[in-house]
């Protein structure tokens, strides 16, 4: 092991300090939390876990949550396929001006945009469903798309689309048999990254929903403010939000490095 | 590449067009509407002009949360590149490990914002977290929900902890692009490690180092959930934000006409700042 490696190793350990915390406290009772300090659970227990996963409130905010993220997902990526390709491939009236202001949205500050989308979804009849989350979600998840998978499909050579055609492919066969399985990278990055912000991004998805699509993380500060403070329950509830990061990290390994620098490096 | 010009290819915007339009166009007018007019109760309004502007660039209490703002962002960009890349220039380029390094570099970057504001909220609580007894063993006097200074220690230090991996990351995917021939003529040519930063890597690392700059401009400009969950924007206003700030007015206080002022000021400084960031990233690219 070379000497500079103690750099990255070290802040991987001070990653996952507070992550051990977390999860020690999600195995102590509520009487240890409020006992004092300790390192690691004496009386190690999976209450903790068996309230969520047997009280409904609880997981019902894990499908809501799962449902929301899944929709958005691939709404924003089924809507940013063409449009990328139009800006990789083609000059047409307004088209840098337009590709700036689908960026600005991803500048926009949610908290501007929450009390017009309280007003906009009840309008619509769509407040407290999945779908407003989702839909909501587009506004920052969509130009992050187009911009992520315009890069990968601008390092795709012209000349595979032309060979298709000459081939006697029609568009829309050559885009689906042949330019999709070729950018397949591309868009399970551009999946990974709308799938990240859906899933960390809770002032709209707040905002947005009252009860049936609660997300799970919004759950997790009505439980520190209303039931007194079970930290314990609250440290489970925040373990179990780890994990679908981690399986989708796992997933794509390989496309991390490349797809944070959005296909362009 | 060099690209035909096709006006049919708005059809393959249009849907975006049309989604991201229903998303921030009907919104934004709303909350230009609301900028420019006085509510009683909540169906009366009256036009007031450019009133809860002016009353808002003159606004201490503005003022205020946007200088916190702006410190935090330089502090936040003065600590994050320079370490994130320090990060990426001493991992491994191959083998095993670096798959290892990436997953638990990335982890943070998916945990809920409310769940990262609520594990360091867990980390610092006085006699059970692990930062406060370690600071106090250490013999500082570290209480969050007092002292200004310890309150904007920990957000800083959640922030570095939270994003620095979105840096790295960048950086790691510059570093690999560069190839083996780069690094064989400088070690042929006797450069010294300083020489190779400065003249093969840096250079490479350019544009990702101004994405890297740019997200992590945007992100920490609206930062909210974390440092809500965390500290509620206390103690005092010590570190309310320009979006607690504003939610705190529209939704607390139901201030609409200078909530949605402010909300455009806002959203003003934020757009001309990024656009400033995208001028130089595009003429980079270009070049």
């Amino acid at each position: 092991m070379r000497a500079r490696y103690w750099v990255p190793t070290l802040y991987i350990v001070f990653l996952l300090l507070p992550i051990y915390w977390l999860l020690n406290m999600s195995f102590k009772t509520t009487n240890e939390i409020l006992g004092g300090f300790s390192l690691w659970p004496h009386e190690f227990t999976l209450e903790n876990y068996r309230v969520i996963f047997t009280d409904a409130t609880w997981y019902n905010g894990y499908i809501a949550s799962i449902q929301y993220v899944a929709l958005n997902t691939v709404l924003s990526v089924a809507a940013a396929l063409p449009a990328a390709y139009a800006f990789s491939r083609y000059r047409f009236l307004g088209d840098k001006h337009l590709f700036f202001w689908l960026l600005t949205n991803r500048m926009a500050p949610p908290a501007v945009f929450a009390l017009p989308f309280y007003q906009l979804y009840s309008a619509v009849g769509l407040f407290d469903t999945p779908f407003a989350v989702a839909l909501a979600h587009t506004l920052f998840n969509i130009p992050l798309a187009v911009w992520i998978l315009e890069g990968f499909m601008s390092g795709v050579p012209k000349e595979l689309d032309e060979t298709a055609y000459v081939d006697g492919y029609s568009f829309w066969g050559f885009f689906i048999r042949i330019f999709i399985p070729t950018i397949a990278a591309g868009i399970g990055v551009a999946c990974f990254f709308c799938f990240m912000f859906s899933w960390v991004e809770l002032l709209l998805a707040k905002t947005l929903t009252a009860v049936d699509a609660k997300p799970i993380a919004a759950l997790m500060t009505k439980t520190a403010s209303t039931s007194g403070y079970q930290l314990g329950l609250l440290a489970a509830a925040g373990s179990l939000t780890l994990i679908p990061g981690a399986v989708v990290i796992y997933f794509v390994r390989n496309y991390i490095a490349k797809g944070f620098a959005l296909g362009r490096v | 590449m060099n690209k035909t010009v096709n006006q049919r290819a708005w059809w393959f915007v249009l849907p975006v067009v049309l989604l991201v339009a229903f998303n921030a166009v009907i919104p934004l007018m709303t909350v230009v509407n609301y900028s420019v007019q006085e509510s009683f109760g909540s169906n009366m309004f009256f036009w007031s002009g450019v009133r809860w502007f002016e009353e808002v660039l003159r606004s201490e209490r503005f003022h205020a949360s946007l200088l916190r703002q702006l410190a935090f962002t330089a502090a936040i960009l003065a600590i994050e590149v320079p370490l994130g890349l320090a990060i990426a220039l001493a991992m491994p380029r191959r083998g095993p490990w670096v798959s290892v390094c990436l997953v638990l570099m990335a982890l943070p970057l998916l945990i809920p914002w409310n769940v990262v504001g609520a594990m360091w909220n867990i980390m610092a609580l006085p006699t059970i977290g692990l930062l406060s007894e370690t600071l106090h063993a250490l013999g500082f006097d570290y209480n969050y929900t007092r002292e200004p200074g310890a309150a904007w220690f920990t957000v800083i230090l959640m922030d570095v902890w939270h994003w620095t991996s979105l840096v790295v990351l960048l950086c790691y995917a510059g570093l690999v692009s560069i190839p083996d021939a780069y690094y064989q003529a400088a070690k042929i040519d006797g450069a010294r490690p300083w020489a190779v930063f400065r003249y093969i890597q840096l250079p490479k690392l350019r544009y990702v180092l101004t994405i890297a700059i740019l997200l992590r401009f945007m992100d920490s400009f609206m930062i909210y959930t974390e440092v809500v969950v965390l500290t509620g924007g206390g103690p005092g206003t010590a570190t309310t934000f320009l979006s607690i700030d504003l939610v705190k007015t529209a939704l607390g206080q139901f201030d609409l006409g200078p909530a949605a002022a402010m909300s455009l000021v806002y959203f003003l400084i934020i757009l001309l700042m990024s656009w400033l960031f995208y001028t130089l990233m595009m003429r980079n690219q270009s070049r």
